[in-house]
This record gives C-alpha cells, sequence and structure tokens, in this order.
C-alpha cells in the first residue's frame, strides 16, 4: 500500500536529496513537499489549494522554517485531537540539546539530525523509511 | 555508546527474547526488565528497590501486563513532565487498530507488532537498536532536573 509522507522542508537542496532518497529507497511512498509552516498546516487541515490533500501517514518536520518554525507547528500537530496520532518526526540540522529537547517535550515522536554527506544522508532516510514505513504500525487513515 | 533500555514484559519466554536478540545486536545495551505495570512506575520513579535505578533512554512497552495494563503506564508516563520525554515504543502481540490508535493518542512515540518467530523477533530488536539506540537522536536530561 502506498505511503503518503510530507516533507516540511524550506531548502531545495534538501527537499531534493530527500526525494532522490526517498525514491532509491522505496517506491511505494508518495512524497508531498511543503516548505513553510504555515503551508504546513494548510495541509494538514486541507486548506485552500490543499482541500484535497491526503492525510500523510508520517511527518518529516524541519525546525527552522519560514512563515511559522518547526517547532511551532509540531506544538500545532500535537495540540490537535485528529493530527496528533500522525507520527513526526523531527529532521533537522540543529543538534543543539535545548532543540531536542524540547522537541520531544512538544511531543516530537523522534528527532533525526540531517546528514551533510548525501550517502549518509541517503543511509538515514532508508532507515526512516525502513522503520516508519515497512515495521511500525501507523494509524490507519 | 552505554545505553539504558527498560523492557517492560511479563511473558518470561519473551523477556528471554528480547535479551538474546538486544545481546545479538548491541553489547552496549543495559536492558531492564519490569514484568509489570507498577514494578515499570516504580523503576522510571525510582521507588522502593528501584532507588538508583537508571534513567531509561528508551522504554519497551508490551500492552497487557498484570497489576497495571501498559495503556495506563504510558499514559502515566506521558502524563508526567519528567518522564515524557523518554521514547516509549509499544512492542507488543495485538494487531488491533484499537489498540494501535489508542496508544498513538496516548503519544506512543511508536507502534511494534512483536512478531512470533525468533528469527524474525531478532530481527526487529535489531532494526529497533539501529533506529533507536543509533541514528535517533535521544534527548538527555540531568538527574536535578527530573522531579
Amino acid at each position: 500500500m502506498r505511503a503518503e509522507v510530507l516533507l516540511v522542508e524550506d531548502s531545495p537542496g534538501d527537499v531534493r536529496l530527500t526525494q532522490e532518497a526517498f525514491r532509491e529507497a522505496n517506491g511505494s511512498i508518495k512524497l508531498h513537499v511543503t516548505t513553510d509552516g504555515a503551508d504546513a498546516m494548510a495541509f494538514l487541515r486541507h486548506e485552500g489549494v490543499h482541500a484535497d490533500a491526503p492525510r500523510p501517514d508520517l511527518i518529516l518536520l524541519d525546525l527552522n522554517l519560514p512563515k511559522m518554525d518547526g517547532r511551532e507547528v509540531l506544538a500545532h500537530i500535537k495540540a490537535d485531537e485528529s493530527l496528533k496520532t500522525i507520527p513526526t518526526v523531527i529532521l533537522t540540522t540543529c543538534e543543539a540539546e535545548a532543540d531536542v529537547l524540547s522537541s520531544y517535550q512538544l511531543r516530537a515522536n523522534c528527532y533525526l539530525s540531517k546528514p551533510v554527506q548525501f550517502p549518509a544522508f541517503e543511509s538515514l532516510v532508508k532507515s526512516i523509511s525502513e522503520f516508519w514505513l515497512t515495521k511500525a504500525q501507523l494509524p490507519q487513515r | 555508546m552505554h545505553r539504558e533500555v527498560l523492557l517492560v514484559e511479563d511473558s518470561p519466554g519473551d523477556v528471554r527474547l528480547t535479551q538474546e536478540a538486544f545481546r545479538d545486536a548491541n553489547r552496549a545495551i543495559r536492558l531492564h526488565v519490569a514484568t509489570d505495570g507498577v514494578e515499570a512506575m516504580a523503576f522510571l520513579r525510582r521507588e522502593g528497590p528501584h532507588a538508583y535505578a537508571p534513567r531509561p533512554d528508551i522504554i519497551l512497552l508490551d500492552l497487557n501486563l498484570p497489576k497495571m495494563d501498559g495503556r495506563e503506564v504510558l499514559a502515566q508516563i506521558k502524563a508526567d513532565s519528567g518522564l515524557k520525554t523518554i521514547p516509549t515504543v509499544i512492542l507488543t502481540t495485538s494487531e488491533a487498530e484499537t489498540d494501535i490508535v489508542k496508544s498513538y493518542q496516548l503519544q506512543a512515540n511508536c507502534y511494534l507488532t512483536k512478531p512470533v518467530q525468533f528469527d524474525e523477533f531478532a530481527s526487529l530488536v535489531k532494526i529497533i537498536n539501529d533506529f533507536w539506540l543509533t541514528k535517533v537522536k535521544l534527548p538527555q536530561q540531568k538527574q536535578s532536573e527530573l522531579a
């Protein structure tokens, strides 16, 4: 069954890397991209241009985003009764302990640091795909 | 790096399998076992015989437990500001959609179904180790910050 993944990421280079890495890892994933926090929330709430957006099985969320910060997006998701059950994985270059801790406090399902080099990045995406989209039981849409 | 894992599991067979599988996957893990929900909470709160228990890096939690159900343990962990940041992974035989949804509603970090065959079980433990104990950034929390 096809998995719907929402990537919330403002860097076009990282978006491209993630798309390629997921294509390598798992051909049956549909990767949706929003490039700022406000657009991410509109996607999740099926607002405006996103009226027919599918409910994601998994959200990959960068922390540093324009318009609405990833921390705030996370807080909104986990405060929303209908959205909070969607596993939300922080995928960011931030490695500050304060960011790690506050993400878990805001109920992030897990926190991953984005590697800089593509082979390591690809390997991480493969692990994400294997764990979350093959092994983990996800709540049905 | 040395990791502390709390396994909350009442079936002795499954405890044994998990211990063996973790030994194969990663020798730097210390696996602590609580066999019911009450003992799990005492371990996490450092009560009674668990006064010197280490804070786990992750919790593997079965749902069907004596004395205090795993769902109740999960709810208590995630309601406790000192404990809620510990990633809590449900590891259970139940594949019921209601259990899956309920666990995510209670903010389980993820939900895994226990395979019956040892080979598959060992493979799953290896994946848990690879993802949660090697790749994931886990929260550090100093002893002094705990309530």
